[in-house]
Order: C-alpha cells, then sequence, then structure tokens
C-alpha cells in the first residue's frame, strides 16, 4: 500500500468571481521512506498540491487516500487530527510563533494532540536538530537556519508519517540552505517520508524523485537512480 | 486541549499587551465596582432608614389631618377636622391602646440672646415620650400641669441646643420663640437623622401652648396611637378609623379626612423607595457593563486579525476549530473576569470610602458581588463569541498567506 495515492485531482479556486484552476487532475503515488521535490515554476499548482497533501485544503474532484484512508471526505476534526499526528509542516517563512520560545513552539503540536511529558519530548526534539541550548530563546533572537531547525523540530515531534516542506530554504543564505538541506537530507536517510515544494533545482537535488509540475499538471516525473547523490557537507 | 492550557494561552495573550488589556478591561472594572458600589449604599440606606423606623416603636398608629399618599399627590392642605378632644376620644375608647399623643408642629425662630435658630416647633402631650420612644436625657418632659396652664416651657433637641447653647447647659435659661419667652426645663435624646430629616432639629412645647400662644389654632396635625401588640394593630387601626368618622359626622359617601398610617406602611413604603433606587442605581451600573463588553469585543476583534497568521499555524499544527475557538473564548472571558474581579475590589473599597468620608451606611451584599461577578462572566462570553467565531472559521490556508 502506498503511503499516499492521488487520483485525478483538481483544485478549483474562486478569486474575486474569476474561476481558477489550481489543479487539472493530478495522479501521483508515494510510498514509504521517498524523498521527493516538487518543481515547477510560479501557478504551475504545487504549492496548492502540497496544502492538498497536508490536509490543509480539499480537492475540488478526485480522490486523496492517504495511508489508504480517503481524506476528502473526512470532517474537519478529523483533518486536523492528521495534521497534527501524521503530518509534519515545514514553511519558507518558519512560521513559528514569536511570543513563544523555541521549546513551547515545539510543544505547540503536542497541545493539540494532548500528548504527556511534552517538555520533555520538545526537547528531545531539539537536541535531535541541534539546538538543545537554545530551547529558551525566542524566534527573534534566533538566526534563520535556527528558526527553520526549530520548524524542523516542531514538525518532527509528533512522530510524524511524512514530513511536507514548503521551499524551507527559500528564505536562507545559500550555507544556511545547504546545512538544512543536510539536516533533510539526514532526516530521508533515518527512512523518514519528505515531501519537499522548491523551486530551486540545487535543493531539488536532493532528492531521489523529481515531480515536474505546470498549469495544474504533473508533467516529468523522474526517479534518480542511487538517489540523492550530494554527500552531506 | 485542556483548559489549563487554555487558559495558560490566553493568559500570555493578555499578557503581551498589558496596557491595551487593562484600558478593555477598566469598562468591566468600572461596570462591575459601580455596581457593586451603588447597590452597596443603596442597601445600606436602606438597611440605616429600616432601622430607625424600627426604633421609633413597632406598634405605633400615625393619624394624620387630611389624604396623604406616600408616593402618590398629597391632598393634605390645612384639615382642621382633627383635634386633642379626638386623641382623648381614641385613648378612652378604642381598646388596646396603650397610648396616646397628639401633635401640632410649625416651623419657627429659636433665640437666646444672639444665638438664633430656625427649627420646627412640636406642640405634644406629655404622652409624647411613651408613645414615640423618645425621652429627655436631661430635665424632665411636658407635664400635664404645664398642658392645663399652658406652660411656657419647652424642651430641646440636641441640634437645636448645640446651635444655641453650643456646650452650656440649656436647662434653666430662657429662650425666645415668636416674642414669648419659653423656660427650657429638658433636653431630648439624639436619635440621629433619618435620610434629609434631622430628627434632633426640634422644640418641644406643651400642645395647648402652641395652639393657643404660639399659633393660634384649635386643631393637631397628627395623633399618635401605641397599641399593645402588632396582633392587635390591624383592629386598632379600624376601630380608631371609625371612632374618626363618627366623630367628625361623616357620612358613608364621604371619603375620610384623615390617614391612618402604621409603622409597617412607613417602612414599606420606604423599603419599595429604595428598592426602587437601588434597582436604577444598578441598573444605570449594569449599562455600563455592556458597554464594557462592547470594549472587549471590540479589542477581541482587532486582536483576531492580528494574530490571523499566529491561527494559521496553530491550525497547520493540528488545532481544531474548536480549539481555537475555545482558546479566543477562554481569552474573552479571562479579560472580563479579572475585570470583574478587580471591579468588586474597587467596588468595596469605593464603598467604604463612601461609608468614611461621606458617613453614609453601605452594606457590601454577596448577592450584588454575585450578581456583577456572573454577569461580567456573561459579558466576557456573550462579546468574546462572535469574535472567537471569527478566528476559529478561518481558513488555514489563508491565514497562512496573511502579512
Amino acid at each position: 500500500m502506498s503511503l499516499i495515492e492521488l487520483e485525478d485531482v483538481e483544485k478549483v479556486y474562486r478569486m474575486d468571481g474569476v474561476e481558477v484552476r489550481a489543479l487539472r487532475g493530478v495522479t501521483m503515488t508515494v510510498d514509504p521512506g521517498e524523498f521527493v521535490a516538487i518543481m515547477g515554476p510560479s501557478g504551475s499548482g504545487k504549492s496548492t498540491c502540497l496544502h492538498i497533501l497536508g490536509c490543509l485544503d480539499r480537492p475540488t474532484a478526485g480522490t486523496y487516500r492517504l495511508e489508504g484512508v480517503d481524506v476528502s471526505t473526512l470532517p474537519d476534526a478529523e483533518l486536523a487530527r492528521l495534521r497534527s499526528r501524521r503530518l509534519g509542516f515545514v514553511f519558507q517563512s518558519y512560521n513559528l510563533l514569536p511570543r513563544l520560545p523555541a521549546v513551547e513552539n515545539v510543544e505547540l503540536p503536542m497541545i493539540y494532540a494532548g500528548v504527556p511529558d511534552r517538555r520533555a519530548r520538545a526537547l528531545a526534539a531539539l537536541e535531535a536538530v541541534g539546538l538543545r541550548e537554545r530551547a529558551r530563546h525566542l524566534p527573534t533572537q534566533l538566526s534563520g537556519g535556527e528558526q527553520q531547525r526549530v520548524a524542523f523540530a516542531r514538525a518532527l515531534v509528533m512522530s510524524p508519517a511524512i514530513i511536507l516542506a514548503d521551499e524551507p530554504t527559500g528564505n536562507l543564505d545559500s550555507a544556511t540552505a545547504r546545512e538544512i538541506m543536510g539536516l533533510v537530507q539526514r532526516l530521508s536517510r533515518q527512512g523518514m517520508t519528505i515531501i519537499l515544494v522548491t523551486h530551486d533545482a540545487e535543493v531539488a537535488s536532493y532528492a531521489r524523485r523529481i515531480i515536474q509540475f505546470r498549469d495544474g499538471r504533473v508533467v516529468r516525473d523522474t526517479t534518480v537512480r542511487g538517489g540523492g547523490g550530494r554527500p552531506t557537507p | 486541549m485542556n483548559v489549563v492550557v487554555s487558559i495558560r494561552i490566553a493568559w500570555r495573550a493578555i499578557a503581551a499587551n498589558p496596557l491595551r488589556s487593562l484600558l478593555t478591561m477598566l469598562g468591566v472594572i468600572i461596570g462591575v465596582a459601580s455596581v457593586v458600589a451603588m447597590v452597596a449604599i443603596g442597601q445600606g440606606a436602606r438597611h440605616a432608614v429600616t432601622q430607625q423606623v424600627e426604633a421609633l416603636g413597632s406598634n405605633l398608629l400615625t393619624v394624620f389631618a387630611g389624604v396623604q399618599r406616600f408616593g402618590g399627590v398629597a391632598t393634605a392642605g390645612p384639615v382642621r377636622t382633627l383635634t386633642l378632644a379626638d386623641a382623648e376620644a381614641i385613648a378612652r375608647e378604642v381598646p388596646n391602646v396603650t397610648g396616646v399623643s397628639a401633635e401640632f408642629s410649625r416651623q419657627a425662630q429659636v433665640v437666646f440672646r444672639e444665638q438664633n435658630t430656625s427649627t420646627q416647633i412640636s406642640g405634644v402631650t406629655p404622652q409624647f415620650p411613651a408613645v414615640r420612644n423618645f425621652h429627655p436625657v436631661a430635665g424632665s418632659f411636658i407635664t400635664e400641669d404645664d398642658m392645663r396652664r399652658r406652660a411656657r416651657v419647652a424642651v430641646l433637641g440636641q441640634t437645636v441646643a448645640r446651635q444655641l447653647f453650643g456646650d452650656g447647659d440649656p436647662v434653666g435659661q430662657q429662650v425666645k420663640i415668636r416674642g414669648v419667652t419659653f423656660t427650657v426645663i429638658g433636653l431630648m435624646e439624639s436619635k440621629g437623622a433619618t435620610g434629609f430629616f434631622d430628627r434632633d432639629d426640634v422644640v418641644f412645647v406643651p400642645l395647648s401652648t402652641a395652639q393657643r400662644r404660639l399659633f393660634g389654632v384649635d386643631y393637631v396635625r397628627s395623633i399618635y396611637v401605641q397599641v399593645a401588640s402588632s396582633e392587635a394593630m390591624e383592629a386598632a387601626q379600624n376601630d380608631v378609623a371609625a371612632l374618626l368618622r363618627q366623630r367628625h359626622r361623616l357620612g358613608p359617601a364621604q371619603e375620610d379626612d384623615f390617614t391612618i398610617r402604621s409603622q409597617a406602611d412607613v417602612l414599606q413604603a420606604i423599603t419599595g423607595v429604595s428598592r426602587t433606587m437601588t434597582l436604577l442605581l444598578g441598573g444605570i451600573a449594569a449599562v455600563s457593563l455592556i458597554v464594557g463588553g462592547i470594549g472587549i469585543m471590540n479589542i477581541m476583534l482587532v486582536s483576531v486579525t492580528e494574530r490571523t497568521r499566529e491561527i494559521g499555524i496553530r491550525k497547520a499544527v493540528g488545532a481544531r476549530t474548536q480549539d481555537i475557538l475555545t482558546q479566543f473564548l477562554v481569552e474573552s472571558v479571562l479579560l472580563s473576569v479579572s475585570g470583574g474581579l478587580v471591579g468588586i475590589l474597587v467596588g468595596a473599597l469605593g464603598s467604604r470610602l463612601v461609608t468614611q468620608l461621606a458617613g453614609w451606611a453601605t452594606l457590601l451584599s454577596p448577592q450584588a458581588v454575585l450578581l456583577a461577578f456572573s454577569f461580567a462572566v456573561a459579558v466576557g462570553v456573550f462579546f468574546g463569541l462572535y469574535p472567537a467565531q471569527r478566528a476559529a472559521r478561518l481558513d488555514p490556508i489563508e491565514a497562512l498567506r496573511y502579512e
């Protein structure tokens, strides 16, 4: 069974009365442990696809099965449960809550999932991204790379099935970007399923599979043999 | 997500903007404080008046000349039909009557050397102290002999004595009332003020003296009837009315030319008035609570807009619609509850201050405190619900894009 199965997924928005067809029939599957980069120009539908994969949005037509369950018809509360327990999100602009110290940002998904020992688990997750000693810092007191690592710790803390990353290096200089991609690669090697949206070919080159989007459709789907040619920096 | 966590998150949001939160709470603080203080003042006044009226003697009937109503139009005017003879007849003929005193009073100038004061001159009968439970502390009161001789003797209330004699002893001194010289034979005990009416601002003279020598009248204003027990009050009231109708030769079609009040009536009227006052004050205060609630709603709406991105982030990491709703609702209730608690404190201190500075009696009632507090909570829920729903319904993707 595939982890993710999209079948003829369409998404139509209405923006100021104008219909926008963001996805026009996307079919793809992702197996556990895969490291997928979704590429494509702006407006190609790659971000919309990631939102649907992340259960932040529902397809207008078609089906999306996550771990064999058709999620396109689940109620909102169930989608929220999936987001907190099965999915980990990382954004381009980190999206940390500015008033909370790093460790409390990492605790956030656990609050909504209602799990105990939140502080200890959050600290362990920060340890895993090498930020244990920065746990009490506010996001504004951290560098961009550090903030993104906190975001990864937050995405990982519930041990999700998939990490979804939307341009995770988009706001970072190239040295820091390489550092973050090293972290992503390490996660991938530990068996984590990763789906990453980017338009940076260098970032995409870390992935073992590259899916090209254009005009709301998949136009190319290539698997790199041997996978992830780059060494850990 | 449990309540403790919600409260902690909400508290952090409130503490992040201390000045704004304080200003938001101010509406509720003022509302609750004024409800608590107003009701305390109203109830304090009621309590004080009730006590004073009860101190007058509970088994007392008062017969007024003319028709008087509490809270209505008094059609009194100078009714001249009530006389001392009526009082004597009541004492003689009505059963269960233990004392009767008649009174005629009018405002007049009292002069002692170069001191003078305008006060109430009350012509009363010797039974007055017993019937009204109002006794002299020094000297003596008017006697039957004084009545018979229309003696020029006077008994002073505390306020008049202080104004004319300062700290000196008035007994034995001579004062002039309307040019007539009176000898002061006694000084009354202090009764204090009933509302704005100072019961010590009075000079007692024999009723016969007041009628003949001072004011030239042959009628009385009121007759006080003391009844043996409270059970006998109703029968006594009916008997007095029947006797007076007969003595005044009133036909069946004619209205009474007198009014009989029992202390219970007076008490009822006073508590009725003060209840209305308390409700009125409380109502005004409640309006300010609602205004405070609108302030909370306003700030919560601003807060929801400001924190759109935060809401998106929380939803992305797994917050349900319900969780966001709870979070914002808890926040507005926390605002109003903190405001309510501070308001109770301010209201309690305020009413104590009123007691100390203005000398008004205040009574902090637990019901008023509880009422104001639960009203504050209700305001928080009611005015917090709409902003919270708006927050909870935000689309996560839209919210995440919001700058």
